[in-house]
């Protein structure tokens, strides 16, 4: 299986999934992985992700099958937590076998961007008790357009 | 007989509940109709998508939701 797209409730293990990507790909010449965390920003508590489900998991699984059609690539895993979590807990995670690390490091670069822009999450933070929803960065769609 | 509203995001403590149905037939006129206050001029703006059954509605206006159909309020994501 080329691809391994989750949206996951509960705890994301970055090292035990590469570890089992890693050995989905043995052919692979190399793996390049982000893992994105909670930012530990003065005050947050905790950061709320949503999302719905008809639309994030396929819109997840669209954007790896488009770095599979833009890369030769063995493989390409996204997994992206829902729910609450807190300051340095891993939030997403992105890797890409290849045979060549560029198309690695380019597929991983291409996931994130359109993960943290263009994909069906909803982000609320508590600071001193009290829930703000996270409004769009305009970098995050700067950084998009790198890809056009 | 109805048509369920998935209210996402901000809009979701705007609405006070995640979910509400609305009888069916329901067109987009009558969605507005349906949204009070702040929530409803929420809903009127661009920057609101709607899907229906999973999947973006292109233009809200030609919303024809049935009844057993879910239409889900979509405010501009805040990235993963």
């Amino acid at each position: 299986m080329a691809t391994d797209v989750r949206v996951v409730e509960g705890g994301l293990s970055p090292g035990q999934a590469l570890a089992a990507f890693a050995g989905a790909h043995p052919a692979a010449g190399g793996i390049a992985s982000f893992v994105g965390k909670v930012r530990p920003d003065d005050g947050v508590e905790l950061l709320e992700l949503s999302h719905y489900a008809p639309l994030t998991l396929p819109g997840m699984e669209a954007l790896a099958a488009a770095a599979l059609a833009r890369w030769p690539l063995d493989g390409i895993l996204v997994h992206h937590r829902i729910g609450q979590m807190h300051p340095g807990e891993p939030i997403v995670l992105v890797a890409a076998a290849a045979r060549h690390r560029r198309d690695a490091f380019a597929a991983a670069d291409f996931a994130m961007d359109h993960l943290k822009s263009d994909a069906w999450f909803w982000k609320r933070e508590r600071r001193a008790g009290a829930w703000r929803w996270i409004e769009p960065r305009v970098e995050d769609h700067s950084d998009l357009k790198r890809w056009k | 007989m109805a048509v369920r509203l998935v209210f996402l995001g901000k809009l979701a403590d705007l609405a006070g509940v995640p979910e509400q149905d609305l009888p069916a037939p329901l067109d987009w006129p009558g969605l507005l109709a349906a949204l009070p206050g702040a929530l409803g001029e929420a809903v009127r703006g661009e920057k609101v998508k709607l899907a229906l059954n999973g999947r973006i509605v292109a233009d809200k206006a030609a919303l024809a939701a049935a009844d057993g159909d879910e239409v889900a309020l979509l405010p501009p994501v805040s990235g993963g």
